[in-house]
């Protein structure tokens, strides 16, 4: 996706935008420092699994930070957006003091911008292509702090609008998943005029962002916001449906459904082989973020255990690997440790989410690998032998790779692992469709530009498409294939 | 949705249940089983489909006592509704005509077992069932595992009812009677590693289904997982039936403990609440 530069053009020159540009010159604005987010106090927050780290910016914190932006001829961070926001159209709105249109202008292309201003890695998107960044060696524009701003103030004022929608054309479709690619292809679909419905697995919608990240860093409330406005728009939700198992998609047909999306994400777990790695306390950070999340297993009056640590070794290094970790401090663990076989640099993990995680005690242990796990006598983790590694050349995903380094193998005390060292795509969907193109991954074929795979009326993306990707490619996913299944499904109408 | 329709006691510790739910009733199959959550602080746990009724949209579902999550669901009554009912999950078991089927089911894994006799019955084989349980108490649908057999087996612990003596001891005097073809084995852990290591004496291949304890039940969690062959599997998803003899028990037995301490606390708040 990528927006027409005369358009750009034409929106850059608007009065009110001419206007802001002459009234701060570009040298007051660079000497602004960029915006701090206030934050919950580390020790006060390791003791809430559920209260937000990240308190969100004050108008006058937003304003001034806007500021900054000097709404640059080129905006290069647009490039580096996987939606195409128009960033400094936003981000002008904001310093103008319109932010419900500073809202607006972000749900342009971004169906969930409350959920994306706290989860997207914009250090490495829009953030990375600043001017600031780029040619004034300076931290770049908070344009995720911003985003947030934006969204949030337009959920607390009450004048989030339901948009407008074209009249119902009667045509079912159906998503199949509910996490963020399935919420913006509905939102999109149910928009174009379509009986929208999404079928979900589980007892709860939302799919990853209600299971997996924990509610420290994007509240659930957020997220239910998001769905009531999707409910109001008229897409309904069936929970506890497995497509493919509860009904066949042959059966959905039969219903009348005429289009699917299949947005299934990477839900399976990977483990490492090694010896001793079912012994009890040892569980993916699938399961011990279900528990916790989903189940409310922290809290004395939910039914759901979970295991408890004092010294807790977390494998991996990407946010699943962070929110376990943090989770763990939060259940009181006394010792919560990163076991990452890279260096820092090389972590996948948003950077703020390291930053937290340092402040809050965790303590990381970057090139080391676990070769095997000890158990006590009733099969419950006990230790662990790891070795140190060093980086040789680079390999396929570009990043240095890690070597065992000779003789330097070592123990450690644990009493619950996590092991966090990613997911595959839920098989469950192509297994019922022989005739689905997938690859030698498990991931759905799809056109790249249309989102559709090989069997014409279905459409896929987000993780199942990508493998494990992020929240704003799936939600993109979600539109480009609304979109192209709108077309597809009137061009068929036509004939 | 998931209304209850019947609910009949065989002892005080074993229900059998028949709830409202269309869509599985028709997509079930032998050997599949479903989530449940009772109540919104519930947990998810997993109950065998015993039975399923297309026409009247009912499945059946057989549940022994044992913690809070199955004392919250025999609490229900005729009419309430099961807060969150999935499925139907696991792969089904494989039913084809292979000549002898040997079934053995011991406690409330008779329940289980029941469909699985009635597909193989159906599919043309002889089927002799041998089932048993502590006491006479606690054997359950006797009647019905009798209507699908060729002959059956009933063992007590205790000789209360049928045999005194285990599982193990039926199984094996058929097995010394006659040619087996196949054997499913389906109840507590520690039996079905027993009577997979009399059948593997014989080398009769066979079939256990592992009640390993589950999450989601979708393949997402990793909780359920068990060693098969020297390998990591999912029950949920790729079971929960496998080759007995290649399932590592001890580890299963192990793993089955491993919420031991905060299901007892669990418990023990539950009965105080009461
Ligand atoms: C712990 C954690 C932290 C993360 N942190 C970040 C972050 O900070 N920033 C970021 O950008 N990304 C993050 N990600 C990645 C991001 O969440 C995913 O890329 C994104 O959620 C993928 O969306 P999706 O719509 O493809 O699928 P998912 O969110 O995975 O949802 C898929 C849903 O489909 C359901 N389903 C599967 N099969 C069926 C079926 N047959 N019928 C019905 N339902 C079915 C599943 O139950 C699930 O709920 C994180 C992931 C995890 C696990
Ligand atoms: C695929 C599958 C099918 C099943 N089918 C049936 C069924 O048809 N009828 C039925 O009554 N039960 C069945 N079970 C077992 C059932 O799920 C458990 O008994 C139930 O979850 C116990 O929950 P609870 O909260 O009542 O007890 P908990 O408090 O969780 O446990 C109490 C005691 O039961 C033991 N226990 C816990 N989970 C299991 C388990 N999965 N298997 C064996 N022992 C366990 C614990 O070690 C503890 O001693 C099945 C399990 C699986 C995996
Ligand atoms: S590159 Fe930075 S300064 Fe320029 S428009 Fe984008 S956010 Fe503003
Ligand atoms: S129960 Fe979660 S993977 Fe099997």
């Amino acid at each position: 996706m990528s927006l027409n530069p005369e358009y750009l053009k034409e929106e850059r020159n608007q009065a009110w935008r001419a206007e802001l540009r002459s009234k701060t010159k570009n040298k007051e604005r660079t000497q602004i420092e960029r915006v701090k987010m206030p934050e919950l106090a580390p020790m006060i927050r390791v003791k809430y699994q559920d209260r937000e780290v990240n308190m969100g910016l004050e108008l006058d914190q937003a304003l001034k930070e806007a500021t900054r932006c000097m709404d640059c001829v080129n905006p290069t961070c647009i490039e580096g957006c996987p939606v195409s926001i128009n960033i400094p159209k936003f981000i002008k709105y904001i310093e103008k003091g319109d932010i419900l249109l500073a809202a607006a202008t972000l749900k342009e292309t971004n169906a969930l911008p409350a959920v994306c201003g706290r989860v997207c890695p914009q250090e490495k998107q829009c953030e990375s292509k600043c001017f600031y960044v780029d040619k004034l060696d300076k931290p770049s524009v908070a344009i995720g702090h911003l985003e947030r701003f934006a969204a949030d103030y337009e959920r607390n004022s009450g004048a989030a609008n339901i948009p407008e929608k074209a009249s119902p054309n009667g045509i079912k479709v159906a998503a199949v998943g509910s996490g963020p690619a399935s919420l913006a292809f509905a939102g999109d679909m149910v928009k174009y005029g379509y009986d929208v419905t999404v079928f979900e697995a589980l007892h709860e919608i939302g799919g990853v962002l209600k299971y997996g990240i924990p509610e420290f860093r994007l509240p659930n409330s957020v997220v239910d916001f998001e769905l009531e406005n999707l409910r109001k728009m008229g897409v309904k939700f069936e929970t506890n449906y497995i497509v493919g198992r509860t009904s066949s998609f042959e059966d959905l047909r039969e219903e009348g459904y005429q289009g699917f999306f299949i947005a299934s994400g990477a839900g399976l777990p990977r483990f490492m082989d090694i010896p001793g790695e079912n012994s009890n306390g040892i569980l993916s950070s699938n399961e011990y973020l279900t528990r916790v999340n989903l189940m409310g297993a922290a809290m004395d009056d939910k039914d759901t255990p979970v295991l408890k640590g004092k010294y807790v070794a977390v494998i991996g290094g990407g946010n699943t690997a962070m929110d376990s970790v943090r989770t763990a401090l939060r259940l009181g663990a006394s010792r919560a440790m990163i076991i990452y076989r890279r260096s820092e640099a090389e972590m996948p993990a948003r950077i703020e989410e390291v930053k937290h995680a340092k402040e809050e005690g965790v303590e990381f242990m970057t090139l080391c690998n676990p070769l095997e796990y000890f158990a006590d006598e009733k099969g419950r983790v006990s230790g662990m032998r790891l070795n140190r590694m060093g980086l040789g050349e680079p390999d396929s995903s570009g990043r240095r790779r890690p070597m065992p380094i000779e003789g330097s193998e070592f123990e450690l005390d644990v009493d619950l692992v996590v092991v966090a060292v990613g997911v595959s795509p839920n098989p469950l969907v192509p297994s019922c469709l022989p005739d689905l193109k997938v690859t030698k991954w498990g991931t759905i074929v799809v056109d790249e530009d249309k989102m559709q795979s090989s069997i014409s009326e279905m459409f896929a993306g987000g993780d199942i498409v990508r493998g494990g990707a992020t929240v704003i490619l799936a939600m993109g996913d979600g539109r480009r294939a609304a979109e192209n299944m709108h077309n597809y499904l009137q061009s068929k109408s036509n004939n | 949705m998931n209304k209850i329709i019947e609910k009949t006691y065989f002892s005080d510790k074993v229900v059998k249940l028949v709830v409202e739910n269309p869509l599985i009733a028709k997509s079930r199959k032998p050997g599949n089983f479903v989530i449940l959550r009772i109540g919104e602080d519930g947990e998810r746990f997993p109950l065998t489909i015993a039975g399923a009724d297309p026409v009247r949209g009912t499945i059946t579902l057989v549940v022994q006592i044992m913690g809070v999550s199955s004392s919250k669901l025999v609490a229900l009554e005729p009419g309430d509704c099961i807060t969150d009912l999935v499925g139907p999950l696991g792969k089904p078991t494989h039913i084809g005509k292979i000549g002898t089927v040997l079934a053995a089911g011991g406690g409330v894994g008779v329940a289980p077992l029941l469909p699985i006799v009635e597909a193989f019955k159906k599919a043309g084989n002889r089927v002799v069932t041998v089932i048993a349980a502590r006491n006479k108490d606690l054997i359950i649908l006797e009647d019905e595992i009798r209507k699908w057999s060729d002959e059956v087996i009933v063992m007590t612990d205790d000789g209360s009812n049928g045999r005194q003596g285990l599982v193990t001891a039926g199984m094996e005097e058929i097995i010394q009677r006659e040619k087996i073809d196949e054997c499913i084995v389906i109840g507590p852990a520690i039996m079905m590693k027993f009577a997979s290591m009399l059948t593997k004496k014989y080398n009769i291949p066979t079939q256990a289904s592992l009640n390993s304890i589950m999450v989601d039940g979708t393949g997402m969690c990793g909780a359920c997982r068990v060693t098969v062959g020297g390998k990591t599997k999912f029950t949920c998803v790729d079971g929960p039936e496998f080759d007995a003899h290649q399932v590592n028990f001890d580890e299963m037995l192990m793993r089955l403990g491993g919420y031991l301490q905060e299901e007892k606390r669990a418990t023990e708040i539950y009965l105080q609440k009461l």
